[in-house]
């Protein structure tokens, strides 16, 4: 096939870019050869817009064993175990085939895990749907709610915690991400980098179909009324052939046999193979006419652009094929050598000994383009909103229409369609702060969340990067665990519109800024740019997955309250920030003003503290107070358990409103038995923090002094109507 | 007492099980459904999970596999069989046991702790548990809604073949309580013989307060006395 412009244009390469191609090959490109390029150096693959600003997040510490730049992240959580874990992004796939676009993500996500040698022990997942008048939004909802069903329920590892959130900024661009989490030991993790030359490179996994070609390239452009028509660049996930994969793999791994592995992910043996090439300095020689393929007459191209899913590539030790082979046969997976690694430092093609392409790797890797975008600052909104209306507001009715509102409904209906207690060890599930999953045949446990705030972002990308890492922190703190590192998937528009990559820029300084000050470094992640529909961007979302450590699982630590007749201690300063809350937006639709702000040494002090008190084993449930403000957090306390909560009237504040309904951070509410409040007092004194004993737990009602006066069960019925009712 | 789990391709419970088998005691066993004989065995068990990807009909193919015929015939001359989840599943496909599980009546997968009664405490995997005693266990399944000819509900009647049913936390067993839409309720049963039980709950996922609670471990200390 000639290369005009139509078909560069075509392939999502700009003028200047093939310029570069043919400068770095010294000659035109063939189309297979083009088609490699474009494929690796596209956003989603390179990394080209955003690889300048991500370099400055923190990614080293005193636990990290391995932060970006390998299929996911590793963190060491004593003895001799480790944690892999990362999130990743499907969302263009997602919108277009809401099944199989999600449960692809989960598919991909876990390979990533499994891959270093670690079983997956967890998933979660964060879905954000257009409204939900939008009259997409619910064929939506249904189909990636069972893709992540689908594909995690069937290979059997618990979907354990996640986030579903609705605004009219995703209407026409969804966003599905999944993380998953797995348990390794730590003299056996595998890494992609490959070592040798002449070692033998081996395909197993799934037939290589033509589903999924260009799919990363497609992920790496906006939206526009022909989306519909990009149907078959999303892949069809097969998560039986999955559960094979994981477990060959995972006994192949017991043997000294892999000197380097990596999934076939995003543009598929193209990538794989550049990346072990290119982390090894070493070249790669594939003859594609050994590439087991599901369709006839494939070619070459197809074959390196497919994204067809559940396949690996595998480097092996001189002299392992034959017992390697034996393992994959036994899971009736195919096992092919398909090439060998070189000295040349290029990746060469050939179809029945005929060279149908060659590349130098770090044309490919190092030498693609890097961009410093131009972006725009955003200042601070100025303008404090006086609403006079405030003191006419019931807040009875105003917390009523918010519990039963599609974001803070409860999510049973979602979360049930999920496994959560497969593999035995969901020591808490959904709807809690953060889940709990013990580590198999051992006292010890992690946490794990995610969580976005893309409101905040909206109206202010640095504090909302600053305040999502914090929301992320208290979350694990909440249910007693050290937090440890996170992962992020950065959920943007359109990178080359400045406005956007103003908020990535800002978005990222947040971060930075928070997990050093909380030392929560950053060990893997994705970068999802282009969310939008013709030029119209989704509000900044990153997304961020934080796990932590419970060195002795002793007591589950969740926000249901326990007992009659305990007190109830806030912890943190209230100052009755509306601007950017629930409040303002469910009741005034009020949507402009400033986020609360983040003060990072309270967030850390308060955490520290909840931790201790924790700890010392002085507290019957904790809570974070998050979206929705004290009242909302309350309420949820109530609603997952048998008692209702008696609160007394704010005592400085004068407007009830700000007090209950304000977002300011770094808050948490403590149920506390009364013989063990002076202990706890004491602790918060000799660490100097702000505290207020609001009221006390009582049965049936949940009560504010002089406000409202609900039935518990009322309560239970309001905040579990919504999806039902959809 | 030796205790056999068959592990097919896309099992995905047969850690859990085996975990649970050998904290009560059994000498435990995996075995592979390419196998063609099966260890010296007092108990076989089927775990949950996905055999071959159940795209066909769910159990269709285990029904059909290698081992399977292995395990017919050891049920056959009364060595004991419990099938949990996709096992309850597979039975039903070879006929061990009679009936079918049909699509969940809400038409999604299910997962979720639900009150089950135990409605016979006189067979082999129950007699540690009391006469409709109510223990909350763990379903997760996206067809577990059991159906059969009405001849047959008259005999799993009649015979007492009921194994347990889905019920409120008092034991009334209403329609509200029904999770999946079995035939009255039903959650698990037995053949004539009482030596073969598939049930849809996983009582495995039962054995840890830490976990969930302790309900599920009086049947496995049923069967090891």
């Amino acid at each position: 096939m000639k290369i005009t412009k139509q078909v560069i244009e075509e392939h999502g390469l700009k003028t200047d870019e093939f310029l570069l191609i043919q400068k770095l090959l010294k000659r035109d490109p063939n189309f297979l050869e083009l088609g490699i390029f474009s494929a690796m150096w596209n956003e989603h693959c390179s990394y080209k817009s955003s690889r300048i600003h991500l370099k400055n997040l923190p990614t080293k510490g005193e636990k990290v064993i391995q932060g970006p730049g390998e299929n996911a992240g590793v963190i060491d959580i004593g003895d001799d175990d480790a944690i892999v874990f990362k999130i990743e992004s499907h969302n263009h796939p997602s919108f277009i085939e809401p099944y199989q676009g999600a449960a692809t993500g989960v598919g991909g996500i876990l390979r990533d895990v499994f891959t270093m040698g670690a079983r997956p022990i967890a998933l979660l997942n964060s879905i954000h749907f257009g409204s939900p008048n939008n009259f997409k939004t619910k064929n939506l909802l249904n189909g990636v709610v069972s893709g992540i069903g689908g594909y995690g329920n069937s290979i059997g590892i618990p979907t354990v915690a996640g986030e579903t959130k609705f605004n009219k900024t995703y209407d026409e661009n969804i966003l599905v991400n999944a993380m998953a989490v797995g348990h390794v030991k730590k003299n056996k993790i595998f890494y992609s980098k490959a070592k040798g030359v002449n070692k033998s490179v081996v395909y197993v996994g799934s037939k290589t179909g033509r589903d999924g070609i260009h799919g990363a390239s497609m992920a790496s452009a906006e939206f526009d009324e022909n989306s519909e028509e990009k149907k078959p660049t999303v892949q069809v996930g097969d998560p039986f052939t999955e559960k094979l994969l994981m477990e060959a793999c995972l006994e192949l791994m017991r043997e000294d046999s892999i000197i380097s592995i990596q999934d076939m992910g995003a543009a598929g043996l193209t990538s794989s193979s550049v990346e072990m090439a290119s982390k090894g300095e070493l070249g790669i020689e594939l003859n594609l006419e050994k590439v087991p393929c599901r369709e006839e007459k494939m070619t070459p191209y197809e074959m390196m652009l497919s994204e067809s899913q559940e396949r690996m590539l595998i480097i092996l030790e001189d002299g392992k094929e034959k017992s390697a082979k034996k393992i994959f046969e036994k899971w009736d997976l195919d096992f092919v050598v398909i090439g060998k690694t070189t000295d040349t430092k290029k990746l060469i093609l050939k179809y029945n000994n005929k060279i149908e392409g060659e590349i130098p790797i770090s044309a490919l890797a190092s030498e693609a383009p890097l961009y410093n975008r131009k972006w725009d600052k955003k200042k601070l909104p100025k303008n404090k909103i006086e609403i006079k209306k405030l003191k006419k507001i019931k807040m009875e009715d105003a917390l009523i229409k918010i519990l039963s509102s599609s974001n803070h409904s409860n999510k049973r209906w979602i979360t049930e369609q999920f496994d959560q207690g497969v593999m035995c060890d969901t020591a808490q599930k959904s709807g809690s702060d953060a889940a709990i999953i013990r580590i198999h045949g051992k006292e010890k446990a992690i946490a794990v969340s995610v969580d976005s705030s893309a409101n905040y972002c909206k109206a202010h990308p640095l504090t909302g990067g600053k305040q999502i890492v914090c929301e992320n922190w208290r979350n694990l703190v909440s249910v007693g665990a050290k937090p440890v590192a996170i992962t992020n998937c950065l959920n943007f528009g359109n990178p080359e519109d400045s406005k956007v990559m103003g908020e990535f820029a800002e978005c990222l300084i947040g971060i930075k800024e928070s997990c050093e000050f909380l030392n929560y470094p950053v060990v893997s992640g994705n970068v999802s740019f282009y969310n939008g529909t013709n030029k119209k961007n989704i509000s900044p979302t990153p997304v961020i997955g934080g796990v932590g450590i419970i060195p002795k699982l002793k007591k589950i630590m969740s926000h249901n309250l326990k007992k009659n007749n305990s007190k109830i201690i806030l912890i943190g300063k209230t100052f009755g920030h509306l601007e950017q809350s629930v409040f303002f937006e469910q009741i005034f639709s009020i949507y402009e003003g400033q986020p609360p702000e983040v003060n990072l040494t309270n967030e850390k002090n308060n955490g520290e503290s909840v931790l201790e008190i924790i700890n010392k084993d002085l507290v019957n449930s904790v809570h974070d107070i998050s979206s929705g403000g004290l009242i909302v957090a309350l309420a949820e306390m109530s609603i997952g358990s048998d008692y209702g909560l008696k609160i007394n009237k704010p005592k400085k504040l004068t407007n009830s409103i700000e007090y209950f309904f304000g977002e300011d951070q770094g808050r948490y509410l403590l149920e506390i038995d009364n013989e063990k409040m002076s202990k706890v007092e004491n602790i918060l004194e000799n660490n100097n923090i702000y505290y207020e004993i609001i009221g006390s737990t009582q049965k049936d009602f949940f009560e504010v002094e002089g406000e409202l006066k609900i039935d518990t069960k009322k309560l239970y019925k309001i905040n579990n109507q919504w999806y039902n009712n959809y | 007492m030796n205790s056999s789990v068959i592990v097919f391709p896309g099992s995905n419970c047969d850690r859990d099980i085996a975990v649970a088998l050998e904290k009560m005691q059994f000498k435990n066993q995996m075995v592979w459904h390419k196998e063609t004989t099966l260890p010296k065995s007092d108990l076989i068990v089927i775990p949950g999970g996905f055999s071959y990807g159940d795209y066909l009909r769910s159990g269709a193919i285990a029904g059909k596999s290698l081992i399977i015929n292995e395990v017919i015939k050891a049920a056959n001359k009364g060595c004991l069989v419990l099938g949990i989840c996709n096992g309850f599943q597979i039975l039903t496909e070879t006929g061990l046991l009679k009936g079918a599980l049909l699509r969940n009546k809400n038409l999604k997968f299910i997962n979720k702790d639900v009150n089950i009664k135990v409605e016979n405490n006189e067979t082999k995997f129950s007699y540690k548990y009391k006469k409709n005693q109510i223990l909350k266990i763990n379903i997760a399944h996206n067809e577990g809604n059991y159906f059969t000819n009405s001849d047959h509900l008259k005999k799993l009647n009649n015979e007492n073949l009921i194994a347990f049913k889905y019920c409120d936390k008092h034991g009334a067993t209403k329609e509200e309580n029904n999770p999946n839409g079995s035939l009255e309720n039903i959650a698990g049963i037995y053949n004539s013989n009482k030596n073969i039980l598939g049930m849809m709950p996983h009582p495995e996922r039962m054995i840890d307060k830490m976990i969930s609670n302790n309900d599920g471990i009086n049947l496995f200390s049923s069967l090891i006395n």
